[in-house]
């Protein structure tokens, strides 16, 4: 894996809004070869999604030619709610880019049959030819998407219960009232974001510390499910200081380093080529 | 890129780099139309897969729903009480000239008049929504005969009334028609005005109280039998009286029926009405305020004589007199200076002075959820948007609005 560590929040979704710039351009996506974006929700991913706008609005980059595939949706929620993965989506990111409405999936929570609801959502990731970039968050129980503690790591998109921490540390967008939280969503399984070709998982926080700790300092638990892609083989995690918090400092010099030899490599290369 | 087939073929337009008035609040949000609706964009986006075939960039404007003017008695030499031929004509041609100052709705106004007049008036007018080609008619307003002689202001004394039993038929006697009548004011301490307010309340017609000498316990009762509106508040009634505060102390009466809202008309001309007034009257109750011209016929006009009901006015620079005296006869201010006047001397902000004109009329003739507001599913088309600039060194001033090819759809 890499780990790439920021001083701040801000420069972590400075970061990462550049390495997923980067790659949509890099990869010259067409009419014909479409870019295929997984994304996240959630305070975490925020200040990527502004960065990205502020890219867009820039110029520096389009979305017509991405496909985009959103990890969860709750079940049972109005889509018109405010707390939906859908408005957050629409308001955070959709509404201020050029994206195709027609290639931006999120999973329907109010869908008749929430099974065939995967299995289709399943069917249109692998008709879009796979995943290319994977981006996600942690949650304090180190769950990927809601692959809860539990999980089973090689699972694909289905109906999950979301377990007391998630509800926990949802509340806080139900006006703190526990009973309003949904109980259950739909979400892309472990084994689904693994089959991406890279994986990028955001980090930022020091109450995300501990799960990060358990994900890639630990082994490989289906308890904590983002230790999954420690068998994956392109996964980076882009955290800031307070995220790393639980870390050995061993780890914590070896990947500043380990940037830092990567950051003069590409350097190097630029000033040759120049 | 078109919009979705199978719901409609209508455009979509989506203005841009613009605040809309929405919520009670400046909002930094575009705004999404399709055939004269607002549309959710969201729900446009996930439902219908569709995004916009044109878009506007608006330069930073603020778009707010368009002006409701309750009372207006005519303009550009149109007089709404004389009973001529074509008053259609008339009143249409006022319609499309007020839509320069923003008003797409209002209530063409008829004062005290004998009946043929009504009979004459009143049939010729329906009401019917509005467009490029002119602000809607939301329904008359009939200021009198039913009002009191002691405050009948520019009203012609011979044609007042009083009420004789018989109560709404005895009005439809004399107005022949309320098809197409959205308000009525009339003096609640004329006897027998209890069971006329009642009943046209219970029609559906909005009963205001003004040119009337009524104390509060009197203005109090008819709001319980329905009355919701107070005709140019302070003007035509008893001023206000620390012991008995007249209508005027309906504002904030402790005995209007729970969930009821007492409106009332400010002409905020700067002459109908001293600054000061004005302020009292927004803080005592702000969400009642809505905002008239009261505008007469030389609205518009050059200064000098001209007719209005059965009287003779003179306009001297922004003064209307009655011929010959010094009683004020009506104004002559346009609704866009009136809401800009508002702003400046209550203090209030830019959402508030704009909902006066706007969401309070509406909320005041029961059209809130299609008129008045942006929100989505209401009213969009050109005839109830107008785009507004702000300077940015008079930052929150309202000032003159875009012409009107640039409305919706132009």
């Amino acid at each position: 894996m890499r780990l790439v560590i920021l001083d701040d929040y801000d420069l972590a979704s400075e970061w990462a809004a550049k390495y997923i710039r980067n790659r949509i351009v890099q990869f010259k996506p067409s009419a014909d070869r479409f870019f295929t974006l997984g994304l996240p929700t959630g305070s975490t991913p925020y200040g990527c999604y502004q960065k990205l706008i502020e890219y867009y609005r820039h110029g520096d980059i389009s979305f017509k030619y991405v496909k985009t595939f959103n990890m969860d949706e709750y079940v049972g929620l109005p889509r018109a709610h405010p707390e939906s993965y859908h408005s957050y989506m629409w308001n955070n990111f959709f509404k201020h880019i050029d994206i195709d409405p027609a290639n931006a999936h999120i999973l329907d929570g109010n869908a008749q049959n929430l099974e065939e609801e995967c299995q289709a959502y399943e069917q249109k990731i692998a008709e879009a030819g796979g995943i290319e970039l994977f981006v996600g968050g942690i949650g304090p129980d180190g769950h990927i998407a809601f692959n809860e503690p539990g999980s089973s790591l090689v699972s694909r998109t289905r109906v999950k219960t979301l377990a007391k921490d998630t509800i926990v540390a949802n509340a806080r967008f139900f006006g703190n009232d526990l009973s309003k939280v949904p109980t259950m969503a739909l979400t892309v399984g472990v084994g689904t974001v693994m089959d991406a070709k890279e994986v990028m998982i955001l980090i930022t926080g020091a109450h995300k510390a501990f799960a990060l700790y358990k994900a890639i300092e630990e082994g490989v638990n289906h308890m904590w499910t983002v230790s999954a892609f420690q068998q994956h083989p392109r996964t980076i995690f882009v955290c800031d200081e307070d995220a790393t918090l639980e870390l050995r400092v061993k780890t914590v010099k070896y990947f500043k380093a380990a940037n830092l030899h990567i950051y003069l490599y590409m350097l190097s290369i630029r000033l040759a080529l120049a | 890129m078109p919009s979705n087939k199978s719901v409609s073929d209508a455009p979509i337009t989506q203005f841009i780099n613009c605040r809309i008035l929405r919520d009670n609040e400046l909002q930094r949000e575009d705004l999404w139309v399709r055939e004269g609706r607002i549309l959710d964009p969201e729900k446009l986006f996930f439902d219908e897969q569709g995004y916009a075939d044109k878009r506007v960039d608006c330069g930073g404007s603020i778009i707010a729903p368009g002006f409701i003017d309750v009372q207006i008695n005519g303009g550009y030499g149109i007089d709404f009480s004389q009973a001529s031929e074509d008053v259609s004509d008339g009143v249409s041609f006022v319609a499309k000239k007020i839509l320069e100052h923003g008003v797409t709705s209002f209530c063409p106004t008829l004062v005290t008049s004998p009946p043929e007049v009504y009979h004459k008036v009143l049939p010729q007018v329906k009401v019917h929504d509005g467009g490029p080609h002119g602000a809607g008619v939301l329904g008359f307003h009939l200021e009198g005969p039913f009002i009191s002689a002691e405050k009948k202001g520019a009203h012609p004394e011979k044609y007042l009334r009083t009420f004789k039993s018989g109560g709404l038929e005895h009005l439809m006697e004399v107005y022949g028609s309320l098809d197409d009548v959205a308000i009525v004011t009339l003096a609640p301490e004329l006897p027998g005005s209890q069971s006329v307010v009642r009943e046209l309340s219970q029609r559906g017609i909005t009963v205001s109280l003004g040119h009337s000498a009524a104390d509060l316990s009197q203005a109090e009762e008819a709001v319980q039998q329905g009355a919701s509106f107070i005709t140019h508040l302070f003007n035509a009634m008893l001023p206000f009286h620390h012991r008995d505060p007249g209508i005027v102390g309906l504002l904030t009466s402790d005995r209007i029926p729970a969930g009821r809202v007492v409106y009332y008309g400010m002409i905020a001309d700067g002459i109908h009405t001293n600054p000061a007034a004005l302020r009292i009257a927004h803080r005592a109750h702000p969400s009642g305020l809505v905002l008239v011209t009261d505008a007469i016929t030389a609205m518009g006009l050059p200064p000098g004589r001209h007719t209005l009901g059965q009287q003779v006015i003179e306009i001297q620079g922004l003064h209307a007199y009655v011929a010959g005296t010094k009683t004020l006869s009506g104004s002559i201010a346009t609704m866009d200076m009136c809401v800009r006047h508002f702003k400046q001397v209550s203090g209030c902000s830019v959402q508030e002075a704009l909902e006066a004109a706007s969401l309070h009329p509406a909320q005041l003739l029961g059209i809130s959820p299609k008129k008045g507001k942006l929100d989505y599913g209401s009213d969009a088309g050109q005839s109830r948007l107008h785009l507004y600039f702000c300077l940015p060194a008079v930052r929150a001033a309202v000032v003159p609005p875009l012409c009107p090819q640039r409305f919706l759809g132009c």
